[in-house]
């Protein structure tokens, strides 16, 4: 090798210039290739998914709307009304009201219970921190993210509302997909 | 008053003022049918369904926009020139409209009696008729862009009068090839000069250079720079809306059909079959529609693949290319018919 030989240095690839034959080449002969190339997506066929008809399917760990949760068995809340989501809340949406579990109306498995669980929708970022702070598990996220209303108080969910079996209306995403 | 070109009259009035409305209702109807047909294929060349929600198939799409354009106010800048922003667009689509005329869409048929000639006219001078109205649809395009008073206008004008004036140069010339094989101007004419081979066959340079050139004549990509949407809002339009602007959008889909009605007639054959299939008169406009649209189906092929020349290489790209390929196609043809 001479010392001269620039060895590792990648050689420019230039286009075709604009001279006479060349750029015949660069206008018909590259241009036959883009035809091809747009006709291959022809035959491919659309890849639009349609979307109020067709959904894309959400990923298992999707952070979507919150859900509530029960004991399964005994059909108690699983939120004692302890207030570290609420704590953890980055946007500050989440507003509880505890109150004294008594003999005659047991709601949750603890001492206390949320008498108000509320969820402004319109202020959560879906960061899911209250999922994690939870120590019962009692509020995890769920899937459904068309969550458009009229007006804004429509926005905020109650215990209620978020305890109810929520319609599931985005599809999951299944193994591979 | 000197006769500057014969035309084969040879119907009663009434004929031809019929004639006329056909020809007219039936493009008029297509023009609607034609701009969603772009708008979906070009959504296939790009992976996406086009307009599919008004109608059945999206089919509705070009009634709803044009109750949306009607609707529309109409106003002007107030740097405008209020006559010639009002005439321009006028002049865009009368021009388009009257090339229309020429475009043959069968022979001369035997109807109750009559004899017919499915098209509008037949002038001696044919292709020259085409290039005089091409010719002055640049004043459409250069009076609306000029009288808009807005400097975005006004540039997509002074780029569409450069754009036009190099490309009818070759586009000029490829035509002349045919013009000498074919022996005559007039367009019937030269279908039936096509019985033996379609014109694109032996003078296929001619046919891409022609094409090529069509693109630019018609503003549309890769030569749109006169529109050029990204760096100069609408070019020449910029500054109109509603109804003014519908009509440089027919202007520029009727030129469309008249470029492809013209490739037709010249290169394609008109209303001829292959094989030697010989039809009853009435395939004639159908064989014709059908080649057109192939024609126009590449045009849009073509808008989906290619991105748009920057002007200084439209300008070589016209000058340097396509004008010495045209001017040598030209003379092998002379040589050959003449040798």
């Amino acid at each position: 090798m001479s010392p001269y030989d620039p060895g590792d240095v990648v050689e420019v690839i230039r286009a075709p210039g604009a001279g006479a034959v060349r750029g015949a080449y660069r206008v018909f002969g590259e241009t036959l290739r883009g035809l091809k190339t747009t006709f291959a997506r022809v035959v491919e066929g659309p890849v639009t998914i349609q979307y109020p008809e067709e959904k894309t399917p959400v990923y298992p760990r999707f952070r979507g709307r919150h859900k509530l949760h029960r004991f399964e068995d005994t059909g108690l809340e699983k939120c004692v009304g302890c207030s570290l989501c609420a704590a953890a809340c980055p946007a500050d949406c989440i507003r509880v009201v505890a109150a004294e579990n008594t003999p005659e109306n047991r709601v949750s498995a603890g001492e206390r219970y949320a008498a108000v669980y509320e969820i402004n929708l319109s202020r959560c970022i879906f960061c899911g921190y209250c999922e994690i702070a939870c120590p019962f598990d009692a509020i995890t996220m769920g899937h459904d993210y068309e969550l458009s209303d009229y007006t804004r108080s429509d926005l905020i969910f109650t215990k209620e509302m978020l305890l109810e079996v929520p319609i599931e209306r985005t599809p999951l995403r299944t193994e591979g997909e | 008053m000197i006769a500057l070109a014969n035309v084969a009259f040879f119907e009663p009035w009434w004929v031809q003022i019929v004639k006329a409305l056909a020809i007219f209702a039936v493009i008029f109807a297509v023009l609607p049918v034609l701009i969603v047909y772009e708008r979906k294929l070009l959504g296939r060349f790009q992976g996406r369904y086009g307009p599919n929600r008004v109608g059945p198939y999206g089919l509705m799409q070009p009634l709803a926009e044009i109750v949306k354009f009607a609707v529309k106010e109409p106003f002007r800048p107030t740097t405008s020139v209020a006559s010639l922003f009002r005439i321009a667009p006028m002049i865009a689509i009368l021009t388009a409209v009257a090339s229309l005329a020429l475009v043959p869409f069968g022979d001369v048929q035997h109807i109750f009696g009559q004899r017919v000639g499915l098209y509008g006219i037949d002038v001696s001078v044919g292709v020259l008729y085409v290039f005089a109205f091409s010719g002055i649809s640049f004043y459409g395009i250069m009076l609306g862009g000029w009288a808009s008073g807005s400097k975005y206008s006004f540039l997509g004008a002074m780029r569409g009068a450069a754009q036009l004036i190099s490309y009818e140069v070759s586009q000029g010339l490829a035509l002349v090839g045919v013009l000498i094989t074919a022996g005559t101007l007039s367009l019937t004419g030269i279908v039936h000069a096509q019985g033996g081979m379609w014109y694109f066959i032996p003078q296929f340079a001619g046919f891409i250079i022609f094409m090529t050139a069509s693109f630019a004549e018609t503003n549309r990509a890769p030569f749109d720079l006169v529109e050029a949407d990204a760096e100069l809002v609408g070019g020449y339009f910029t500054e109109y809306g509603g109804t003014a602007f519908v009509a440089y959008l027919f202007a520029e889909y009727t030129n469309m059909i008249v470029v492809a009605g013209i490739a037709t007639t010249l290169f394609l054959g008109g209303w001829l079959m292959p094989f030697g299939i010989h039809p009853p008169g009435w395939v004639d406009p159908f064989v014709v529609l059908a080649k057109m649209l192939l024609v126009i189906t590449f045009f849009i092929w073509i808008r989906a693949t290619l991105p748009r020349l920057r002007y200084d290489q439209l300008m070589s790209f016209g000058w340097k290319i396509l004008l010495p390929l045209a001017t040598l196609n030209l003379l092998v043809t002379a040589i050959i018919v003449v040798g």
